[in-house]
């Protein structure tokens, strides 16, 4: 907020009235916080200002938990009741599931316990490794295949294989249902405006509520185990599917369209002959980003029972075992990677030469008969020679005492100087801030968003946001929801403060560009659990830790819209001002920096999103915020607790979204950029 | 030559027109014709905040013309050829689909006469990206339901008439521009249909393919006889091409006839400005340049009515005075002096047809 006033004064001398009125609020609120004796004096007075009173608590949570206790106990749907409502989808994926797990992961099990017997085998590692480098030569070529395969010999070399193929054969049934579900959603929302308008504010809300709010339902739902897992997957990768179709069937030409109407084709064949297929790569694009959320939610819902990598992460990390941890964590890694570049090659891939009918079915399909052959060989191989079917444990090579052997290193010879930064942020930046923040009387703040609000966008915003803000209040989660802030907001600063340089460098020099560019598309492909192991290895347990991984996963869109708005400038105004005589400094700072403020300001929201996203998973270190709290619901599988902790982080987010969206528009349209 | 048959049978039946047609966008423009008003005045659509895309557009194409609709870009050609197909519904007046209210077929009737009856090419091509030139091209008759081998034997058939045999397999984006268009053609002539539209077919095209396009299209006319309804903001284009041309402007038609009276007798500056660039000698024929005939004047030779000035004019001006007109039985009805063609070809044309 004080950058508001800040960017406002640095307008002509012309005294404006905003600005003076944000010097006079925000220096009144500094008082408030450095005098002692106003502050108690103004408690004395208004005490509801500064606790929230217990009476006047809107007991949401209670609503939701009972709703969810009635729709599980008595909700009848006439025919059937709600709860066989949720068995019948539990049994629905159960078989594709176990069908998934047994072919990659655990091979087909006759009977229980001792009596078990393998009817079949797993399918090979060398089976699956070939597959995949199949598929990469399929979609790209020879690079991609080696990548590829390089990715699943590091599972299959490190022993990772079994969690791993867990974790895929969880993703390879989710990602059908979620893109299956956002197509058809999409083509609803495409076909009725109706429809869209309903859907906008629950996708908005789907994608800002944090990753840990859709295991609680689930969990209650569904109870601990891969299914519960697989539901909060879907549906949390599910709404860019949903955007992502609405904006390709969009997006199709006029001209097509009215080509296809022409040719005669009735609504549905212009809708599944024209429209769907001139829209393919946008839709694969939807897709990538299925599998990635996908992945992201796997890890994260070993929590209720996913298994997998993200099992071993979490168990490593329980034990503070950074070995195993970082072996698994690099086991996500090294997954992610693979299925990112793969699904993405695939959404670039031109159509295929179409063979002639005459020939076989094996023909026309030489990689699919590949495949099968691989699969093949290898299971008749492996009959023979066990190490064809699995790799074998003797040739498994570890790392982890390599991890343990480093962190220690690092723990004796950096000790002192890892442990006096932690100190001195904690003391100089983090400790103020949280004081602050948590001093200030609820009103105020709702008060001074709201003003924002005005400023920025009209009636309608500040109306919106001082309610999403009064939302804390009232739920008696200011406290939580001014920890989250705080933070969100160190994390969001630093994470700039580190972006804005490194975007700024690569944005004027090709040859950074080229390092930078392939490193963050890494980074933004990992799922958010992965940044977590090596804060803790570092700083082990606390704020700070969190603040680092946080820091660490939300400093790519910094990056990102630094260099886009850079970059994005009219080269003809950098060829004017060079014209005028500017030094390349004053080029930066007078023409590109300002003209891309606007961008910037979209990457420093994207910032906050990811911070807040990734603030509810540091839970795991030890916060003491809204994450926390929705931590906590999960583990005692209590919904109303942990939906409207849930829905106060989607508020601060949507609040912050909201924001920073309305300055930036009314940046661009100042600068002429809209 | 294609004029020549054109205004030879000027009687031939109306294949396909247009009864006072509206098109305005914009809310509520219903309202303006509901209550029986005839024709809204410009100020009240400015009034009601419509755009007139389309105004009082009266036309009739007869089989087998080539019928070109010319304006400039915003005049409403395409909104107006989209009525003809109904793929834009008017928001008043009548389309005439072989004497048939093509506004009253229902969503069944349009999708078969549109599946039989019609074809259409679009200014950027408007080709399926996922399906190779083949595919493209017998797309139309999948969505009939055309088995798979009688489709592909149709489509090979249109490929090779316009010369992309051997590329059948090849995706659009690894065509040329005239040849995408090429398969955009091939593909609106696949259902064999009877009325042809072709929205700017040529103006993404580089000058050189374009007139290479133009000439390969007057060859398909030649061979297929189609009815056309031919778009383009290109003045030139449409003389070259048209049996017969509409001028229009600011969504309404302001002339329409041959390229000829369009050229002679045009309806405002408006069309007088885009005719005065024309070569005279392209666009007349000896029908509007001759003289009544004189009894026993000495001609050395006779010309057909409907020939072109450029393409006899080496021949009457080889001539020593004048040479006769003939119609098309051969009898003659007037003469052509070579002063008149030497007028014509000097560029001054305003002595009376
Ligand atoms: N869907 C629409 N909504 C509102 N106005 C439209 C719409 N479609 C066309 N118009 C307007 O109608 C007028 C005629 O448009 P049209 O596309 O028919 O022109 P055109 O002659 O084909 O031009 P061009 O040569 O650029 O293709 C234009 O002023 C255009 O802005
Ligand atoms: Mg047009």
């Amino acid at each position: 907020m004080s950058a508001t006033a800040g960017i406002a004064g640095a307008q002509p001398a012309r005294l404006q009235p905003w600005p003076v009125l944000w010097a006079v609020l925000l220096g009144a609120t500094f008082l408030l916080f450095f005098s002692e004796g106003l502050h108690d004096a103004l408690e004395g007075l208004a005490p509801w200002a500064f606790e929230y009173p217990r009476a006047w608590v809107i007991p949401l949570r209670d609503w939701v938990s009972g709703f969810m206790q009635w729709l599980i106990n008595d909700f009848d749907l006439g025919l059937f009741t709600f709860k066989e409502f949720t068995r019948s989808i539990s049994w629905l994926l159960t078989w594709p599931f176990a069908f998934a797990n047994s072919l990659l992961a655990e091979g087909f099990i006759h009977g229980r316990g001792d009596k078990a017997v393998l009817l079949w085998p797993r399918l090979s590692w060398l089976a699956v490794i070939a597959i995949a480098v199949l598929m990469g030569f399929y979609a790209q070529g020879w690079r991609l295949a080696l990548l590829v395969g390089a990715c699943f010999a590091y599972l299959a070399v490190f022993g990772q294989w079994t969690s791993a193929m867990v974790t895929l054969s969880s993703i390879a049934i989710a990602v059908p249902f979620g893109v299956v579900g956002g197509l058809l959603l999409g083509i609803a929302g495409f076909r009725s405006a109706r429809v869209e308008r309903a859907m906008a504010p629950v996708l908005d809300l789907m994608q800002t509520v944090p990753i840990f709010a859709y295991l609680i339902p689930a969990l209650y739902l569904f109870g601990f185990g891969p299914v519960a897992s697989m539901i909060a997957t879907i549906i949390y990768a599910t709404p860019p599917m949903v955007r992502m179709t609405i904006l390709a069937l969009r997006q199709v030409p006029d001209e097509i369209v009215d080509f296809g109407r022409m040719a005669g084709c009735s609504r549905r064949q212009l809708l599944w002959k024209v429209r769907i297929p001139a829209a393919r790569q946008s839709l694969m694009v939807g897709v990538n980003q299925v599998i990635m959320l996908s992945l992201n939610m796997v890890i994260i819902a070993s929590m209720i029972g996913a298994g997998g990598l993200g099992y071993d992460v979490l168990t490593a990390l329980r034990r503070l075992d950074i070995g195993a941890g970082l072996e698994a964590g690099i086991g996500i890694v090294v997954l992610a990677i693979a299925l990112d570049r793969l699904s993405q090659a695939f959404a670039a891939r031109p159509p295929e030469q179409q063979r002639e009918d005459s020939a076989g079915l094996l023909r026309r399909h030489p990689y699919l008969a590949a495949g099968l052959a691989a699969a093949a060989v290898t299971w008749i191989g492996g009959l023979v020679l066990p190490a064809l079917g699995s790799y074998p444990e003797s040739l498994t090579l570890t790392t982890a005492p390599f991890w343990d052997g480093l962190v220690s290193w690092i723990n004796i010879n950096f000790f002192d100087a890892l442990e006096a930064i932690k100190t001195f942020l904690l003391l100089n930046l983090m400790i103020p801030v949280k004081r602050f923040l948590l001093t200030l009387p609820w009103p105020l703040v709702v008060g001074l968003v709201a003003l924002a609000g005005y400023q920025l966008g009209g009636l309608r915003l500040a109306a919106l946001t001082a309610a999403l803000v009064l939302f804390l209040a009232v739920t008696r989660q200011w406290e939580n929801a001014m920890e989250t802030v705080y933070l969100c907001g160190v994390s969001a600063l630093i994470a700039s403060l580190i972006g804005w340089p490194i975007g700024i460098w690569a944005a004027r020099k090709a040859r950074v560009n080229a390092v930078v560019q392939p490193v963050i598309d890494t980074l933004q492909t990992l799922p958010a659990f992965v940044y977590l192991i090596p804060a803790v290895m570092l700083f082990r347990v606390g704020d700070f830790t969190a603040m680092i991984a946080v820091v660490a996963y939300a400093v790519v869109p910094a990056i990102r819209y630094t260099i886009l708005g850079i970059q994005r400038v009219p080269p003809t105004l950098i060829e004017a001002a060079t014209a005028q005589g500017c030094t390349r400094r004053q080029i930066l700072w007078r023409v590109q920096l300002p003209l891309a403020l606007p961008e910037i300001l979209l990457g420093v929201n994207q910032t906050i999103m990811m911070a807040l996203s990734m603030l509810v998973i540091t839970a795991l270190v030890g916060t003491r915020d809204l994450g926390q709290e929705v931590y906590i619901a999960l583990t005692k599988a209590d919904t109303g607790r942990g939906i409207v902790a849930g829905l106060c982080v989607a508020f601060i987010a949507i609040t912050a979204d909201r924001l920073i969206g309305a300055w930036s528009g009314r940046l661009k349209t100042r600068l002429g950029l809209a | 030559m294609t004029s020549a048959s054109a205004s030879a049978d000027h009687e031939r039946p109306v294949k396909l027109a247009c009864r006072n047609v509206w098109k305005l966008f914009g809310a509520g423009a219903e309202r303006l014709f509901a209550d029986g008003a005839a024709a809204p005045s410009a100020e009240a659509l400015a009034r009601a905040g419509l755009i007139a895309a389309v105004r009082e557009a009266d036309l009739a194409v007869r089989e087998g013309e080539i019928f070109v609709i010319m304006g400039l870009s915003g005049s409403g050609k395409s909104t107006l050829v989209r009525c003809m197909s109904r793929l834009i519904e008017p928001t008043a007046g009548a389309v005439l689909f072989e004497g048939q209210d093509l506004l009253k077929a229902s969503e069944a009737e349009l999708i078969a006469l549109r599946r039989h009856k019609m074809g259409m090419v679009f200014q950027h091509f408007a080709l399926l990206p996922h399906l190779t030139v083949l595919g493209n091209v017998a797309f139309p008759l999948e969505i009939q339901g055309v088995r798979r081998a009688e489709r592909e034997r149709r489509a090979r058939a249109m490929i090779e008439l316009v010369g992309l045999g051997g590329r059948e397999s090849y995706y659009p984006r690894q065509l040329s521009g005239g040849q995408q268009q090429r398969v955009g053609i091939a593909r609106s002539l696949a259902v064999e249909p009877e009325v042809w539209f072709l929205d700017e077919p040529f103006s993404a095209l580089d000058p050189l393919i374009r007139r290479e396009m133009q000439d390969e299209f007057l060859r398909l006319q030649r061979l297929l006889r189609k009815t056309i309804v031919f778009i383009t903001h290109d003045f030139d284009e449409a003389i070259r091409l048209a049996d017969r041309i509409a001028i229009m402007k600011d969504g309404a038609i302001i002339q329409s006839g041959t390229p000829e009276e369009l050229v002679m007798q045009p309806a405002t500056d408006y069309v007088a400005e885009f005719t005065r660039e024309v070569s005279r000698a392209k666009v007349l024929s000896a029908r509007s340049a001759m003289e009544p005939p004189v009894p026993g004047a000495r001609l050395s030779g006779s010309v057909p009515a409907d020939a072109k000035i450029q393409d006899l004019a080496r021949r009457v001006i080889a001539s020593d005075g004048a040479v006769a007109v003939v119609d098309a039985d051969g009898r003659p009805i007037g003469q052509l002096t070579r002063d008149a063609v030497l007028d014509i070809l000097a560029g001054q044309s305003d002595r009376p047809a």
